[in-house]
């Protein structure tokens, strides 16, 4: 197996007033492709910035960040910005959507950050809307959906262009609980059919029960492995 | 090709959002439509004085005063002076041999505006016999030529149009004399703001000096020299030639320059009001989206896309503003007739024109503003850190 990400003794602090707070003290992951890693932890521990760090919208501040065999942690704030259009997919707790767009205009979004076509453009949002089960609700706007289904469509704008890794903040940390289901077993379905690599941060533990591998991170540190599934 | 695509999506989302900003847009539209109404209504006021002081004067027309004056006010011009201004050479005859002059002499008359009642000052101008040949664009439009030595004047258009009691049979009535109005004239120039009337007559009715300037025409523009040379050669004279238009230009640029002046002195100072309310406008609009902007930071769009999609908003909403504004201006002022109060000058009138080229300007001005007023908040966006402003949400 082959890592995909890799956390090298990363440490990051964060300057409070004039004084400096260690928040991550040299964290050491190794993430497999394919893998659906469940970030699990009590508030504060840094699950967040350890997030931030991995998908490239922070950077260590000291330790070294590896993502599909490339150092991350020392890019320029522009270069990261592309980085991540190519690499990383992103689900926010409350979906982020862009309120004036209609679903399918949310979705397309990622994709104006690539050289396809209107054509092709138009024909991979289906796609995806397809996969997510909101075809029917593609001329939508946020506001005329629940929240589930905006969860969705937030799930399909991160995978249309077919990022190297999702990362996901708490994604269901705003939904009640069938809505939740329904979100898990889809990041579920897209590991386990597209083989997408996934890290998941979440307080619920039920949530967690859908990753293959979960992690605890406390006050800065991991406990490693504290279940691995098959 | 792709920043071009990000910029214009990014673009196309603000807009798209405006109308749930209504109201924060309105400040940046509003302040700025009333800058480039008042700039341009005065850059008008400006533009009209200058229009109206080109138009007068013809380059065949001299006007001789003494040296170093600057205005006919302040000169004075003797009868020996006269006799050897006639006899210069170049100088236009008519038929009869007679040279084509008029020797002038001014007083102030003091009248009543018709709109409120305000006292003005008005020129009475005392000219010469052959002031008809010297200017043929003096016509009468009612009544009749003034007679010498009886005490007639005859008033321009837009004296009789703004003034009480210039009408024909009316009487005004200067320090020593009382003159009855026989006639109303038009020249489109600024002499229609003036009365006018036989110059020896008005010199006998106050025993005031001699002449202040004389107006002669030349045989041709190009005789200018020949005649300056002529005067000017003579020490004793110290006279000052100038040719009519150089003359007209000369006395008003002063007035013409304070008018400029004080269009970009108030709209420079509203200009600073309005920046800073665009300012706050967008500052407002940035922070209504933090949200949206961290997200499409993080899904990869550009600092660069921010930036424009900002100052592409500001831009927009201040460039509606600047047409609100000049619009107004052109709807309540252009083509209105509008006098300065000067009071050693007499009054000089002329129309207000909001031509398309001020009103370019006004809107380029609003547009700068816009600019300025949008670039701070355009930064901010851009250098917004995604990390913390996603979690602030
Ligand atoms: N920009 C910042 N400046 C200063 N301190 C920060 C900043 N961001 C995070 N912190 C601090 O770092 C620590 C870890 O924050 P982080 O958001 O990573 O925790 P978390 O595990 O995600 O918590 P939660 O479960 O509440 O989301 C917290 O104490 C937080 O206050
Ligand atoms: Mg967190």
């Amino acid at each position: 197996m082959t890592a995909i990400v890799s956390l090298r003794n990363v440490k990051k602090s964060y300057l409070r007033g004039k004084q400096t707070v260690e928040v991550l003290h040299g964290v050491d992951l190794e993430i497999q492709a394919s893998e659906f890693l469940g970030l699990m932890g009590p508030s504060g521990s840094g699950k967040t910035t350890m997030l931030n760090l991995i998908a490239g919208l922070d950077q260590p501040t000291s330790g070294e960040v590896v993502v599909s065999d490339k150092r991350i942690d020392k890019l320029s704030r522009g270069a990261l910005a592309d980085w991540r259009a190519r690499h990383i997919g992103f689900i926010f707790q409350f979906y982020n959507l862009l309120p004036v767009l209609t679903a399918e205009a949310n979705v397309e979004v990622p994709l104006l950050l690539t050289n396809l076509s209107r054509a092709q453009r138009r024909e991979r949002v289906q796609t995806v809307l397809q996969l997510v089960g909101l075809a029917d609700r593609a001329k939508h706007k946020p506001n005329e959906l629940s929240g589930g289904q905006q969860q969705r469509v937030a799930i399909a704008r991160a995978i249309v262009a077919d990022p190297t890794l999702l990362v996901c903040d708490e994604p269901t940390g705003d939904l009640d609980r069938q809505s939740a289901e329904e979100i898990m077993n889809l990041l579920q379905a897209l590991n386990r059919t597209q083989g997408k690599t996934i890290v998941m941060v979440t307080h619920d533990p039920r949530a967690a029960e859908y990753a293959s591998r979960e992690l605890h991170l406390d006050k800065g540190q991991l406990a490693h492995d504290a279940r691995r599934v098959a | 090709m792709r920043l071009f695509r990000q910029i214009g999506a990014v673009t196309a989302m603000n807009l798209r959002s405006l109308p749930q900003r209504v109201t924060t847009s309105l400040v940046i539209v509003i302040g700025i439509a009333g800058v480039v109404a008042v700039l341009t209504s005065v850059l008008a006021m400006s533009t009209g004085m200058i229009k109206t002081i080109e138009n007068a004067g013809r380059d065949d027309r001299v006007i001789v005063m003494r040296n170093g004056s600057n205005s006919e006010v302040s000169s004075a011009v003797s009868r020996a002076s006269m006799r050897l201004i006639v006899d210069a050479p170049a100088v236009k005859r008519d038929s009869a041999g007679n040279p084509i002059l008029s020797a002038e002499t001014m007083r102030l008359i003091t009248l009543h505006k018709r709109e409120d009642d305000s006292t003005v000052n008005v020129i009475l101008r005392g000219v010469g016999r052959q002031v008809l040949e010297l200017r043929p664009e003096i016509k009468l439009t009612a009544g009749r030529m003034f007679k010498p030595a009886v005490n007639e004047v005859i008033v321009g258009k837009s004296a009789t149009a703004q003034y009480r009691g210039v009408s024909i049979g009316d009487e005004v009535r200067t320090r020593n004399a009382t003159w009855t109005v026989v006639g109303t004239f038009v020249t489109g120039d600024s002499h229609e703001s003036e009365l006018m009337t036989d110059a020896e007559t008005l010199i006998a009715s106050d025993q005031r000096g001699a002449f202040q300037s004389v107006t002669l025409m030349l045989e041709s523009p190009a005789a200018f020299q020949r005649f300056k040379d002529a005067l000017t050669s003579n020490p004793a004279l110290a006279l000052d030639v100038l040719r009519e238009p150089e003359y007209f230009e000369q006395a008003s640029k002063g007035i013409s320059r304070v008018i400029s002046f004080l269009a970009y002195f108030v709209g420079s100072i509203m200009a600073v009001g309005a920046v800073f309310g665009a300012l706050n406008t967008m500052y407002a609009a940035v922070s209504e989206r933090l949200r949206e902007i961290a997200t499409l930071r993080a899904i990869g769009f550009g600092a660069t896309a921010m930036i424009v999609s900002v100052l592409a908003e500001a831009l927009l909403l201040a460039c509606i503003g600047g047409v609100i504004g000049s619009l107004l201006a052109w709807v309540f002022f252009n083509g209105n007739t509008v006098s300065t109060g000067g009071a050693a000058q007499g009054q000089l009138i002329f129309d207000l024109s909001v031509s398309p080229e001020l009103m370019v300007i006004g809107i380029v001005w609003a547009g700068v503003i816009g600019l300025i007023g949008g670039l701070f908040p355009a930064i901010r966006a851009a250098r917004l850190p995604v990390a913390a402003a996603l979690r602030a949400i």
